[in-house]
């Protein structure tokens, strides 16, 4: 009881203080449209598996910097675009045993629209697959060539160039059926309170979005923009990158990118964010 | 000697001397008072704020700036605000509660999101990793986020901020 009022106490003085304070909430309307044309939503109603945990639910950019967030609306800015223009001549090159190149049977790369917005998804055989794994099984199975590294150069220029074929595509990825089993483990695994910190992903983006922790201005942790260029690697960061620098904050022990576990929690943190638009190469801090 | 060797000789020789000297209370023997107070002191040594605030503020060490503001730190800017200011936490709580909150502060308020500070058995978390390398924790070497000491001088600095 005690405890209950003495902290009553504080949060209400800190409360006052945050609502002066304008940090504390995503911009309130900045607008991404890239190149003076290609408007992209970056605000949208919450997918009802939430169930009102989040009232509306935002991207990441709305979280950056004016400066990060301009890198993104002008595509000679965004550095993330050079992965893409190097996964260009990927696609043409001829590898492996069969000597086909990507193009020889996908065609133009603009026949890959949509595709990353509907990633990771069940294949043929019942498994969750991430875009990673098709393109590997295309190279190993269909090519005769080597799988790539999952946060490999190649893997970070083809992925880049692949999703930016979705650019301004709502996430449209399939949570139930075959689906759903992976979606619930998926689900755990956010609410999970990792590491010895014991920290789950929602404690950071559920709860707290919009607040600062140290320095970083906290977004709800969505994964529409991925690949995203991280200004702070000066490279491609994948999404099962950015999970693991996440639960190594925690002083967790992570696990592997590319591992069941994190297709997993890359459906259902996708899936949190059904409805906003894939950003293709996002720019972050 | 070098540089290295030396200070690493030092560090044992702090140790050895730190426990001849004083019975720590290690996590496991922390006897609370009142579901949330600790009245005795967990290293023997009276806490020093000056040392006790150099870990409220370093990164490396309680890293408490990431969660909380403290208007007596001006020096230090992007202070978090996950957690309530520590402005006047010293005219707050008493000293044995302040040390309970620091020690495990999900004992004082459940599910807290600020980190339980001293308690060194790796079962007690969910894949604990080795500090910041995201890899498995080393059994050897898994230890209490703050030591004894740090946990007092923490609390003896909290002590002192008495204005909010
Ligand atoms: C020998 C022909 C062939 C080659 C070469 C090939 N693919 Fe495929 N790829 C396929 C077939 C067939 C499928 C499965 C049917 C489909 O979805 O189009 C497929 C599926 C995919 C998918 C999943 C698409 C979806 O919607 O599920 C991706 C992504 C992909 N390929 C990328 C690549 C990339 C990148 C390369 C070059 C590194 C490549 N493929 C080379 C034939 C090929
Ligand atoms: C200690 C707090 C914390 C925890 C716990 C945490 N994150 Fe994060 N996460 C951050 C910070 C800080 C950033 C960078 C700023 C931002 O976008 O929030 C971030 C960024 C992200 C992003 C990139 C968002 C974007 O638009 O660029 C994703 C995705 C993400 N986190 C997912 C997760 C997942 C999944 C988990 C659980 C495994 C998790 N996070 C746990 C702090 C946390
Ligand atoms: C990950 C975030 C986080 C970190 C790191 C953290 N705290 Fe906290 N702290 C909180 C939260 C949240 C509360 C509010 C209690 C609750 O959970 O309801 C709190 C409460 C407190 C209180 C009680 C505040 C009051 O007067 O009501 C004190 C004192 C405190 N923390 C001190 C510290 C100290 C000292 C450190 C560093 C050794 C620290 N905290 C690190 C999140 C954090």
């Amino acid at each position: 009881m005690k405890t209950m009022t003495k902290l009553w106490a504080t949060v209400a003085i800190c409360g006052a203080m945050l609502s002066s304070t304008a940090f504390a909430d995503p911009h309130p309307d900045a607008e991404l449209i890239i190149e003076g044309e290609l408007h992209i939503a970056t605000r949208a109603e919450p997918p009802e598996h939430l169930g009102g945990v989040l009232p509306e639910i935002y991207s990441g950019w709305l979280f950056r910097t004016d400066e990060t967030r301009e890198l993104q609306m002008d595509d000679f800015d965004n550095p993330g675009m050079l992965f893409a223009e190097r996964g260009e001549d990927r696609w043409e090159l001829a590898e492996g045993t069969a000597n086909q190149s990507c193009a020889d049977c996908h065609g133009d790369v603009e026949s890959m629209a949509g595709v990353r917005a509907v990633m990771p998804k069940v294949n043929e055989n019942g498994e969750l697959w991430s875009m990673q794994n098709y393109i590997n099984n295309c190279r190993t199975e269909r090519m005769g060539a080597d799988a790539w590294g999952w946060n490999s150069e190649p893997m970070k220029d083809v992925t880049s160039l692949i999703s930016l074929q979705s650019r301004g595509m709502p996430v449209a990825v399939k949570i139930d059926g075959e689906a759903a089993e992976f979606w619930e483990k998926g689900r755990e695994m956010y609410y999970t309170r990792f590491g010895q910190l014991e920290l789950s992903c929602a404690n950071c983006h559920e709860d707290n979005w919009g607040r600062m922790i140290r320095a970083d201005h906290l977004s709800q942790g969505m994964s529409n923009g991925f690949p995203t260029y991280r200004l702070k690697n000066a490279s491609i960061v994948p999404l099962h990158q950015r999970f693991r620098g996440c639960i190594r904050d925690t002083r967790g022990e992570s696990f592997a990118e590319g591992s069941q576990e994190f297709r997993e929690l890359e459906l259902y943190v996708s899936s949190r964010g059904l409805g906003l638009p894939v950003e293709g190469i996002s720019v972050r801090q | 000697m070098t540089r290295r060797s030396l200070s690493a000789a030092c560090a044992a020789t702090a140790v050895i001397w730190g426990g001849a000297t004083f019975a720590e209370i290690s996590p496991a023997d922390i006897v609370w008072e009142d579901e949330i107070a600790i009245p005795a002191s967990l290293s023997g040594t009276p806490g020093d704020p000056v040392a006790g605030a150099v870990t409220v503020s370093s990164r490396s060490a309680g890293n408490c700036l990431s969660c909380h503001q403290n208007t007596a730190m001006p020096e230090h800017d992007f202070q978090g605000n996950i957690g309530p200011s520590l402005d006047g936490s010293g005219a707050r709580w008493s000293e044995a509660e302040l040390r309970g909150i620091v020690a495990n502060a999900k004992r004082v308020f459940p599910e807290s999101m600020m980190p339980v500070f001293y308690n060194d058995n790796p079962e007690d978390y969910i894949r604990p990793g080795e500090a910041y390398t995201a890899r498995a924790y080393n059994p050897e070497t898994f230890s209490t986020l703050l030591t004894a000491q740090q946990v007092e001088d923490v609390v003896a600095y909290l002590m002192t901020l008495t204005d909010w």
